[in-house]
């Protein structure tokens, strides 16, 4: 219970640059939601709204959490999002096929969605810990790659290979800025562009080499694999400059895009609202992105610089991987669009991401000029 | 914390951290810059192409079936026309859950067992993007029913359309066809989209397939914007099919299914030509199949009842009927005789049979004709007449003869597989069986046994040819500015000569006084046949084991002065002539007073059960109760068309009564004539039996 006289104080503190333009481009998709499914608020269109505003509730609560809570819990909340990730194997072992999700009872948890931002947690915590000299030694190196390789294990065992990136590569991203020497990275990447190849060849079985070609050549299979990309296509690319107007979208109305109100909601905006609608939401993002390194920049000392920094590449990689997948220039991986695809899990781990961030906003502010 | 550490350290960290998130920065706007320029590609730069693709998508151009061309009658009466219906087909790709939506269909519209079986096992052999006809000529009710179902019952296509109707069922079965979905090898064949349109029917059999192309016409189309499931959301517009042509023929409708219900319990065939032009009013072959019911798809009950039928429905046994013609020919051999130079009067004593050679050939009547000329050799067909004549003109000049009458030919007529029988001489016995002709050869020859066959449609057109004097070739299709058929050159006196004896068969002292026709002032000419089937060791050809039964035979014109109309029956195993020329005689009254032929055949049908549909409907129902869904299933259309036709090459009967080949043993086996057999004992030998 908040005093009353501090509420305005704590309202006019809120960074409202950025929940403004989130709030337009969530309820820009609770348009997008309402056109999809035929005009109508439900199923999508008010849940996804009604969400978005609880959980900017829960985000303004997160930005008020000392950083010492942040610190205290980043070991102890990995370990038991490691141990929720065996448990949903265990469970979809048992129960004989795959599982991503515990049932609470209330809602049900996807423990994979919320190690996004908690490897994140974990390694600004980690690093913020290490001993400054120790950044170029082995110490700096291992620990990390341990800690990723622990649920980005699980997390393909479930399989899913989209979230296992996600969080594999923000983890590779927290390494790269907490000042882990470059070579790694350079000789890393050389070392991938080498086993891509290999792998392609004489590790992947068939049906995976399979969605690589049809990944770089969709049209080769347009009824099978390839039918999402082709469909997605023909859905923004038919679009134009201003769209076929609200709620004409035949690719989405006539049922030919596929998860149209999830992954492919980009695609069935830009068949109604063409590429000014796009380009809107390419500038949301970009705000809200640019304003994460901001605050990252600003942040008072190393754990908070290099969480807001993490934070702003978890957004980042949804934001990438899903624009990129529904343009024809990444591979069908099933990661939803932050705001306006339809679905509490993501919007959960994105909301959390916002909350990170404001709360590192709130402590560069408390601590005024910072150390740079 | 940092202030404890080495500043250069923390001020190096927080540098490396500056720079490189910098640079994360970078390829960010980067990204963003890069699915920016992405998106004005797909959408501006790429925008008419993939709008094209979108259109494509929501637009569906559907066929419609065009309606097929009529087959009508010389007077315009449909043999074969359309009738609008309501149809449900489905295209098994589509099907979400196969079993769930068939057992939603049975419900909907009360499928019977055995009709779901069928269902099923069309869905089994299907290209998967063939349609399936479940069910036509349904209801308003059941297809409305289907119809609001159909969200639930996804790759079921419900809709209106024209389906081929025969107006009268078996009676043009064979003259016409029928119809059925395109097979695989049909798409195949013809890679075109109408093929697998649903509804779409294509000829299968006689006339329904010769002339598909004309027949089929320009299917029409309908815009409609759809689902990527199929599902109609809004029409956008229709361009209406043009339909098939017509086709004429020159049957008569009325005498055509007239023959058919009158050949009752028989097998036979029966065929009319008009002596004027060698038209065909008629042309029958029965049992048959009703094609209306093959249209639908041939059902396992309907194949079962069918393929097992003794008297082989699936035969057109008008073109591929292969029967020796027994005494038919014999009024040709006394033309053949004529122009030889015989005298119509020179006489032969016949005593009731002829030695030829070691052998005694009978005459049918044991008891011997006495004195025997031309005349009285036809009227009373006697048999020594022809062995003895027949041996002094020889084979040669009576095979030429047969020839000139149009056997063993076949017709330019819109059928394939024609049977063209055989006309035996000295040379084809050569070729075929490497032996020498032989006297008896010419003896079997001369009355139409042996190795001698032909099919009814070669014994109309003999008729037509000997009664009108000109050479007749059948014609099918109507022409009305056909040019007049040739001459034969006969002279005027022999052909006189032999209607009168053919005339006195009927109306004087002949073997079938019965034909004659109840019509005052019209005569009818005619020659009885009856051939055996089994040597006489086998059977005596009148009773017994139906398959054992002689044909029987009719030819016959009238009026027999002014020949209009001629006429062949041929009934299979129908113990004789007798069971030919009563229905001979009714077709030829009904061509002169309907009503009085109806009136004949009204009152048959009553004793037999009924007409040639009610019959066969009941049968269908005993079938199908005994049945059910347990019949096998049947052949796809294409091999039950293969297997109609197989049953259809029989040229040559599996054994050739040729007793000249395994001689019947006449001396012990001529008996006594038994007294209490009210018809005369038949022949042992190879003679023909006219009664």
């Amino acid at each position: 219970m908040m005093p009353r006289a501090y509420v305005p104080q704590a309202l006019a503190r809120q960074p409202w640059q950025v929940i403004i333009p989130l709030s337009l481009l969530t309820i820009f998709g609770g348009a997008v939601l309402y056109s999809a499914a035929g005009g109508r608020l439900q199923p999508w269109a008010a849940m996804h709204v009604i969400r978005f505003f609880g959980f900017l509730v829960m985000a303004m609560l997160l930005a008020r959490v000392p950083q010492d809570w942040f610190k205290r819990i980043a070991l102890p909340g990995y370990v038991v999002l490691c141990g929720l990730l065996v448990l949903v194997e265990l469970i979809g072992r048992i129960g004989g096929g795959s599982q991503r999700w515990l049932n609470l009872g209330f809602m049900t948890l996807q423990p994979s969605e919320l190690m996004k931002p908690g490897i994140v947690l974990v390694l600004a915590w980690f690093y913020a810990m290490l001993p400054m000299n120790e950044i170029r030694g082995w110490r700096a190196i291992v620990p990390p790659i341990v800690i990723l390789l622990i649920p980005a294990g699980l997390v393909m065992l479930q399989p899913d290979l989209g979230t296992a990136l996600a969080i594999s590569f923000g983890a590779l991203v927290m390494m790269f800025i907490a000042g882990l020497p470059l070579w790694l990275f350079v000789s890393g990447g050389i070392g991938a562009s080498i086993a891509a190849p290999i792998m392609f060849f004489f590790v992947m079985h068939d049906y995976q080499r399979k969605r690589v070609l049809v990944f770089l050549d969709p049209e080769s299979d347009p009824l099978g694999s390839g039918y999402h990309i082709t469909q997605s296509k023909i859905a923004i690319g038919s679009g134009g400059m201003f769209g076929k107007g609200f709620g004409n979208g035949s690719q989405s109305h006539l049922d030919y895009l596929p998860e149209a109100h999830t992954d492919f909601v980009f695609a069935t905006m830009a068949e109604e609202w063409g590429m000014i609608g796009g380009l809107f939401v390419l500038a949301v993002f970009t705000i809200v992105l640019y304003w994460g390194l901001k605050v990252a920049m600003r942040a008072p000392d190393r754990f908070s610089r290099l969480l807001a920094a993490g934070m702003v590449t978890t957004i980042f990689f949804y934001v990438c991987i899903n624009m990129m997948m529904v343009m024809g220039l990444a591979p069908v991986v099933g990661i939803p669009l932050p705001f306006l695809s339809h679905g509490g899990s993501s919007m959960m781990t994105n909301m959390i991401c916002v909350g990170t961030i404001m709360a590192v906003d709130r402590w560069s502010r408390r601590a005024p000029g910072g150390l740079g | 914390m940092k202030k404890q550490k080495l500043p250069m350290t923390a001020a190096r960290l927080t540098q490396t951290f500056e720079r490189r998130t910098f640079l994360l920065g970078a390829v960010q706007g980067g990204v963003g810059l890069l699915l920016a320029a992405r998106l004005g590609y797909l959408a501006v730069a790429q925008n008419a192409k993939y709008r094209a693709a979108s259109e494509s998508n929501r637009v569906n151009l559907s066929l419609i079936p065009p309606r097929r061309g009529w087959v009508l009658d010389r007077n315009g009466t449909a043999l074969a026309s359309n009738r609008a219906d309501f149809r449900v087909d489905l295209i098994p790709d589509r099907l979400d859950n196969p079993d769930a939506t068939l057992s939603t269909l049975q419900s909907l519209l009360s499928l019977t067992p055995d009709h779901l079986a069928d269902i099923k096992d069309k869905i089994d052999k299907s290209r998967g993007f063939q349609p399936v006809e479940v069910a036509s000529k349904l209801d308003w009710d059941k297809f409305a029913a289907v119809s609001v179902r159909l969200p639930e019952l996804p790759g079921v296509i419900p809709q209106r359309g024209f389906s081929r109707f025969y107006p009268s069922g078996a009676a043009v079965g064979h003259l016409v066809g029928y119809v059925g979905p395109a097979s695989a090898d049909d798409y195949v064949r013809e890679h075109n989209p109408l093929l697998i349109t649903p509804g779409f029917k294509i000829g299968k059999d006689s006339l329904e397939k010769v002339f598909e192309m004309r027949l089929r016409g320009v299917p029409g189309a309908r815009r409609v914007e759809a689902t990527a499931s199929g599902r109609v959301v809004r029409e956008l517009g229709t361009r209406e099919d043009v339909p098939g042509q017509p086709i004429q023929l020159t049957i008569h409708a009325g005498l055509q299914e007239y023959a058919a219900r009158r050949i009752g319990l028989e097998s036979g065939s029966v065929v009319v030509m008009d002596c004027l032009t060698g038209d065909l009013l008629a042309m029958v072959s029965m049992p048959c199949y009703d094609p209306n019911s093959f249209s639908d798809g041939i059902g396992r009950i309907e194949w079962k009842m069918l393929s097992e039928d003794d008297h082989v429905p699936l035969r057109n046994k008008v073109l591929r009927g292969l029967y020796p013609p027994g005494s038919t020919v014999k009024p040709m051999v006394a033309l053949a005789f004529l122009e030889a130079g015989l005298d119509p009067h020179a006489t032969v004593n016949c005593a009731g049979g002829l030695r030829v050679g070691n052998r005694v050939f009978h005459c049918w009547n044991h008891h011997g004709h006495g004195t025997t000329d031309m005349m009285k050799g036809i009227y009373q067909s006697c048999d020594v007449y022809f062995y003895h004549f027949a041996q002094q003109i020889g084979m040669d000049a009576i095979a030429k003869m047969m020839r000139r009458m149009g056997l063993g030919s076949s017709f330019p007529l819109p059928y394939p597989g024609q049977s063209y029988g055989t006309v035996p001489d000295p040379a084809w016995k050569l070729r075929k069986y490497h032996k020498e002709w032989a006297v008896y050869d010419t003896v079997n020859a001369t009355i139409g046994q042996g190795y001698m066959l032909v099919n009814p449609l070669q014994q109309a057109t003999y008729v037509s040819r000997l009664a009108s004097g000109l050479k007749h070739s059948p014609r099918l299709i109507l022409d009305r500015h056909a040019p007049p058929s040739p001459s034969m050159g006969f002279r005027q006196d022999h052909l006189d000569l032999i209607h009168a004896a053919m005339n006195e068969v009927v109306n004087g002292r002949g073997t079938a006084g019965k034909a004659r026709i109840p019509i005052p002032g019209v005569q009818m000419a005619g020659k009885t046949g009856t051939a055996q089937v089994v040597g006489l060791n086998l059977g005596n050809g009148k009773g017994g084991e139906w398959k054992r039964r002689d044909h029987g035979h009719f030819i016959c014109f009238a009026p027999f002065d002014k020949p209009r109309y001629a006429c062949a029956v041929a009934i299979e195993h129908g113990g004789g002539s007798g069971s030919a020329y009563p229905i001979a005689r009714d077709v030829m009254t009904y061509l002169f007073d309907q009503d009085k032929a109806m009136a004949v055949l009204t009152d048959y049908e009553s004793q037999w059960g009924g007409t040639t549909q009610q019959r066969m409907a009941a049968k269908y129902a005993a079938y199908a109760a005994k049945y059910g869904a347990t019949a096998p299933a049947p052949p796809s259309d294409d091999a039950a068309n293969d297997q109609t036709d197989a049953n259809n090459r029989d040229d040559e009967p599996a054994t050739p009564v040729t007793d000249a080949a395994s001689p019947a043993p006449e001396p012990e086996a001529s008996p006594t004539p038994a007294p209490s057999s009210a018809p005369p004992t038949p022949a042992p030998s190879s003679g023909a039996a006219p009664q």
